[in-house]
């Protein structure tokens, strides 16, 4: 007897466990950019380039994992 | 109406897939050559022309709007990406940083301006040429200045102990010459991609909860439709800050190219 059925890709899941990295990662970042503006104000408009460049870099994990998703099909 | 056919929000089966990508050519028999997609491309470049040559056709000294929005966007760029990740020298490259930060943002907008909302970019090639440029210019620029030799040694050996060499130089190649032109166009062309596709995901998910047989379902469409009114902001921040991230990565690519030391 069949009782459930799932169908669909299993990629999706494979992206959602991709995700969980980057999500962390871009987190810290944030979390960095917020405590050392709350230490040092002045230092906001210095380190704001370094905090996009980081979250791209960590980001980039994440939609690697999207791109893939639908090359290894 | 061919085009108004084109440009009609496309009927299709709930989970969204890649064929979304794929609309028919604007005219019959046309196909990779005149889609929405090169059509958008080409308007981008004329709207980015006209603009900046009308703006700046009678420069004031209390700025206009059209001049005003052309002097901030060309200020920004100046101030905050060229100057502050190069330095001096960077404003030599302010000109070509406004170009391509007004390209971006207005294809990218595309993706959420209503009848046109999808982007150029969340097809890969666009970003791949973009990207293409902005490697062979940084390449070019530490080669011309510090020749072949020299420029390799500054990038591919950082100071350090001989003997991790050996396992720093194949990272460092790997890093600055393969993976820095492929996340480049990557993460402008998934993020254009997935913000498509989540849009789509909720205005079509939409409309199948609303055309699903369980009347409880039906109101749950304009949840739906809300999430999608609430993503289409969240596309809007996406877009600025990719377009803004491709430039600062750009720029940050030259000044390492450009640097004395590693």
């Amino acid at each position: 007897m069949l009782l459930a059925e799932v169908n669909g890709s299993l990629s999706a899941i494979g992206y959602g466990l991709a995700a969980i990295g980057p999500g962390i990662g871009v987190g810290i970042i944030f979390a960095a950019y917020i405590q050392s503006t709350a230490r040092q104000p002045e230092s906001g408009r210095i380190t704001l380039p370094y905090v996009w460049i980081g979250f791209a870099v960590v980001e980039a994990l994440a939609l690697l994992g999207i791109a893939f998703g639908f090359v290894f099909k | 109406m061919v085009i108004s056919q084109a440009f009609a929000v496309p009927r299709s089966d709930f989970p969204p897939s890649v064929k979304e990508f794929f609309p028919p050519a604007l005219v019959d028999g046309a196909y990779p050559w005149l889609t929405k997609f090169t059509l958008l491309a080409w308007l981008a470049v004329g709207v980015i022309i006209v603009f900046y040559l009308v703006a700046y056709r009678d420069p004031k000294i209390v700025p206009g709007k059209a001049q005003w929005i052309a002097e901030s966007l060309y200020g920004f760029t100046r101030e905050n990406i060229a100057k502050e990740m190069i330095g001096h020298e960077g404003v030599k490259f302010a000109p070509y940083f406004t170009t391509l930060f007004s390209f971006l943002l207005l294809t990218n907008l595309f993706g959420i301006i209503p009848f046109i909302q999808i982007s150029p970019n969340s097809h890969i090639a666009f970003p791949v040429m973009l990207a293409v440029i902005s490697y062979v210019m940084f390449n070019y620029l530490g080669i011309r200045r510090y020749g072949f030799v020299k420029y390799m040694k500054n990038s591919l050996i950082p100071p350090a102990p001989w003997f991790i060499l050996p396992l720093l130089i194949p990272i460092e190649f790997f890093s600055t010459f393969i993976v820095r032109p492929v996340t480049l166009s990557l993460r402008l062309f998934a993020n254009m991609f997935a913000g498509h596709m989540i849009l789509l995901v909720f205005t079509l998910g939409g409309f199948a909860l609303l055309g699903a047989d369980a009347w409880f379902l039906k109101p749950v469409s304009v949840v739906s439709w809300l999430m999608a009114v609430a993503l289409t902001f969240l596309e809007a921040l996406v877009i600025v800050l990719q377009s803004y991230v491709f430039v600062v990565l750009t720029s940050s690519y030259i000044s390492g190219a450009l640097a004395e030391e590693h």
